[in-house]
């Protein structure tokens, strides 16, 4: 016996039923592997008796239930350490009695068995889409992981977040389609085959939609028409905050879920590649009064829900329920969520799904000042990960440009995302706004930098870029909701067809529009964020809200690289131009001054008239120059860069501004020319005969750079 | 599971038969332990184990640690296949070498 293992906690005190256990430690959390035994700690506010089950893994009945000793509670924390225990292969709850009192917040049931919300991982789905125990009795039970992974030099990137360019995952949707070639589809192992796909892209971050374990069998249907079952797919409904989803794990069915995560992400990092986490703490997926008992709502009620003064569930999240996420006690389990991902997953960042809720009082009104975002913007653990907010719930609040940011925090820039998609279409009036928007938006973020605003076009939320030009409207018929879910607000045109054609002027058109889209995308200040498959012309065949399909309609079917290869090869032209330009990734907005004196402003605007924008209201065209001397605030000099963008009809002559220092336009992009004239290599990029003018094709966008 | 083990040639072999979970993980790593306070150089022969858990792999990575800072080294030989996947994907096996016969694995460390 070592020095260390000569302490007197390690050794039982009580017997129940031959299972031997002792006064447990209240922190942490959850249960904690400890010499000899498990330590299991779990708080209620109101809960008058607290009851550990312990299963065999795959059984139906509980092989012990511990009563806890009232001498075992601190406070409202009950703590204790059970000895023996086959850790690799029981599962856990807890009953806790207490009153059921709905009125007054409290829904106490003794019969239900109720799964930690620290639980590290969580069974009951450990292969997806397994219905095996869609039957059994309290099917998601808290288990316990090893949390000694072996990371060797392994740490968070901390790339700038200006020089980021996140592409958005979902774990299944990425490789579950049979021609993505992986051995084990639809899972982290997976991923990890691609990341020579995700260098040669050039991106630098992915964000993965939620890996939280959820159940994808919540709401599940069968479509009447096609009798296809549908599935909770995207998994905004989180069942735990600590458990990754098990199911995206080829190892899952082995308990081993952490560790291929793990793995996945100590990869993505050594291919310089950051990993953001979709998380959702507006919700969980216990549903209003109706919903299933599955955790908080058995163990505490009260503390964990905004409720209604008669006790029933605010609905801000537009699922049944909201975490009262301003609460003390939920505020500091969001905060040792996150922090538990960032020491032990080492992840980067976090995007917070209809992140306004968390700025909500505990009785639901918008706070001015919300303790639990101050918290995580101030967190020293938290110190140096992105936060990323969807700065809007399903209450209606809306707070793009006015989220409560503590210098921190970032948005995703939804008047971005539509401003963009109306000029693309060749709307009027929205010249001014894309100015904007391709700054970085300083109307809204001017004191907190460009980097405050994700810039996306497409998310999974919506049209890909493709449909987002070749439907005119939603086609959700497939949900089973009679094409009543989705937004309607889509900004899009369909060039002139709705959906798939054989007409090759249609579908010509749409290829260029996808490639205006993603100039303007990586040529604009902030931080772009690019759809999984929007590289290779993915359609969902006009859903815009594939939430619920576990098929094509999700899958990415990898043979579009070769079919749409023009798509492939100009998206990774454009993602590494914005890569070798710094001009391109300013922390801070321009000043339109020319504080290098250069000759030039940092950025100046033009229109078919060189030094002359044209800002009314029917405009449709728009140029800018961005002058290299003044990259990085001046610290590095980048090449000039010129983009032109017509987005009327026709083309247009535009003139071009002259440079200096002998410096002489360069083409790298025309997107009206077919392949391999829509691009030139980096460096290897075309002198302009005619330096003075250039001829931009109608819907057409050109980048030149002058060196 | 069983394990035997046998010292040749300066070398530990270990052979084990069974699998290696939370059950057992303890007991193999304790017996091995004890084999190399002299030696640090083994042979691990798994072409009777059916499965190894996560705590099993752990096993066999603290091991590896304990033998590296003694500047040793362990073989391992005949990992079937699934279980290599499983190393492969949760990242265990950029710590071994694996070999695909005993003999093989002794040429390694008369190599060596």
């Amino acid at each position: 016996m070592s020095a260390l293992d000569n302490r007197i906690d390690f050794y039982p005190t009580n017997e129940y039923k031959g299972i031997k256990y002792r006064r447990g430690r209240v922190l942490p959390f959850g249960a904690t592997l400890v010499p000899n035994g498990v330590n299991f700690s779990v708080f209620s506010s109101a809960a008058t008796s607290c009851t550990l089950v312990l299963f065999n893994k795959n059984e139906e009945i509980p092989y012990a239930e511990i009563p806890l000793p009232d001498e075992f509670r601190v406070g409202n924390v009950y703590a204790i350490i059970v000895f023996g225990l086959d850790y690799e292969n029981i599962e856990y709850g807890y009953r806790m009695d207490g009153p059921y009192d709905p009125q007054n917040g409290h829904r106490f049931d003794k019969q239900a068995v109720l799964s930690d919300p620290y639980a590290k991982a969580i069974g009951g789905r450990d292969r997806w889409r397994d219905d095996s125990n869609l039957k059994r009795n309290y099917p998601f039970r808290s288990r316990l992981v090893f949390d000694d992974f072996d990371w060797e030099e392994d740490n968070p990137l901390e790339t700038p977040m200006e020089d980021l360019i996140i592409y958005e995952i979902h774990v299944r949707g990425f490789t579950s389609h049979p021609s993505s070639g992986v051995r084990h589809r639809g899972t982290f192992a997976a991923i990890r085959e691609k990341i020579p796909y995700l260098r040669d892209l050039g991106i630098n971050c992915v964000e993965l939609m939620p890996i939280y374990e959820f159940d994808e069998f919540e709401h599940s249907r069968t479509n009447p028409d096609t009798g296809d079952l549908l599935v909770n797919y995207w998994g905004y409904s989180t069942l735990n905050f600590f458990a990754p989803k098990a199911g995206y794990a080829a190892t899952g069915k082995y308990g081993m879920a952490v560790d291929e995560l793990k793995t996945l992400i100590k990869e993505l990092h050594r291919n310089g590649i950051e990993v953001i986490l979709d998380v959702v703490f507006n919700h969980t997926a216990e549903g209003d009064h109706h919903g299933p008992t599955i955790s908080f709502r058995g163990i505490d009620n009260k503390t964990y829900y905004m409720l209604t003064p008669d006790g029933y569930y605010f609905n801000f999240s537009g699922t049944g329920n909201t975490l009262n996420c301003n609460h003390p006690v939920v505020r500091n389990t969001v905060l040792d969520c996150l922090r538990y991902w960032a020491s032990e997953y080492h992840i980067d960042g976090f995007r917070f799904d209809l992140a306004s809720i968390l700025g909500r009082a505990q009785d639901g009104s918008p706070l001015n000042n919300p303790p639990l975002l101050e918290s995580l913007a101030h967190d020293p653990i938290l110190a140096k990960c992105k936060l990323i907010a969807e700065a809007w719930d399903a209450g209606g609040l809306y707070q793009v440009g006015a989220f409560p940011a503590y210098g921190r925090w970032a948005e995703w820039n939804g008047k971005y995302r539509d401003t963009v998609r109306k000029f693309l279409k060749g709307d009027h009036n929205t010249v001014g706004q894309l100015s904007q928007c391709m700054q970085g938006s300083p109307e809204m973020y001017l004191h907190r930098g460009t980097t405050a605003g994700i810039n996306f076009i497409t998310c999974h939320d919506g049209f890909t870029l493709y449909d987002l030009f070749a439907y005119n409207e939603k086609h959700n018929w497939a949900n089973g909701e009679n094409n009543q879910d989705g937004c309607n607000d889509n900004f899009s045109w369909n060039c002139g067809w709705e959906g798939e054609t054989d007409d090759t002027a249609v579908n010509l058109l749409r290829h260029r529009q996808i490639k205006n889209a993603l100039t303007i995308l990586m040529l604009s200040q902030g931080v772009p964020m690019i759809l999984m498959g929007d590289e290779m012309g993915r359609t969902q065949k006009g859903n815009n809200n594939t939430y619920c399909h576990d098929s094509d309609f999700n899958w990415l079917d990898w043979s579009l690289v070769r079919e749409n290869f023009d798509l492939f090869s100009f998206a990774r032209h454009i993602i590494n131009f914005r890569r070798q330009h710094p001009i391109l990734r300013s922390k801070e907005h321009y000043c339109n001054r020319d504080y290098k004196e250069s000759g030039y402003a940092d950025i100046t605007f033009h229109g078919t008239k060189a030094w002359h924008a044209d800002w009314s209201e029917s405009n449709t065209v728009f140029a800018f120059m961005l002058d290299g001397h003044q990259a990085k605030n001046g610290f590095v000099k980048d090449d000039a860069i010129y983009v032109a963008a017509n987005m009327h009809w026709d083309a247009l002559d535009f003139e071009l501004p002259q440079l200096s220092e002998n410096r002489k336009w360069h083409l790298s992009v025309n997107t009206s020319m077919v392949p391999p004239e829509t691009f030139y290599p980096l460096n290897s990029e075309p002198v302009l005969e005619n330096q003075s003018g250039f001829i931009v094709g109608g819907r057409s966008v050109i980048v030149l750079i002058g060196k | 599971m069983k394990v035997a083990i046998q010292t040749k040639n300066n070398i530990v072999y270990i052979t084990i038969q069974g699998s290696i979970d939370s059950n057992t993980a303890g007991e193999l790593q304790s017996r091995i332990m004890e084999e190399l306070v002299s030696l640090n150089r083994v042979i691990m022969d798994l072409t009777n184990v059916g499965f190894l858990s996560s705590a099993g792999l752990r096993v066999l990575l603290m091991l590896y640690r304990q033998l590296n800072s003694n500047g040793g080294k362990m073989l391992l030989v005949n990992v079937s296949e699934e279980i290599c996947d499983i190393m492969s994907m949760t990242g265990f096996i950029n710590f071994f070498e694996l070999y695909s016969s005993i003999e093989e694995a002794e040429k390694k460390f008369k190599l060596t």
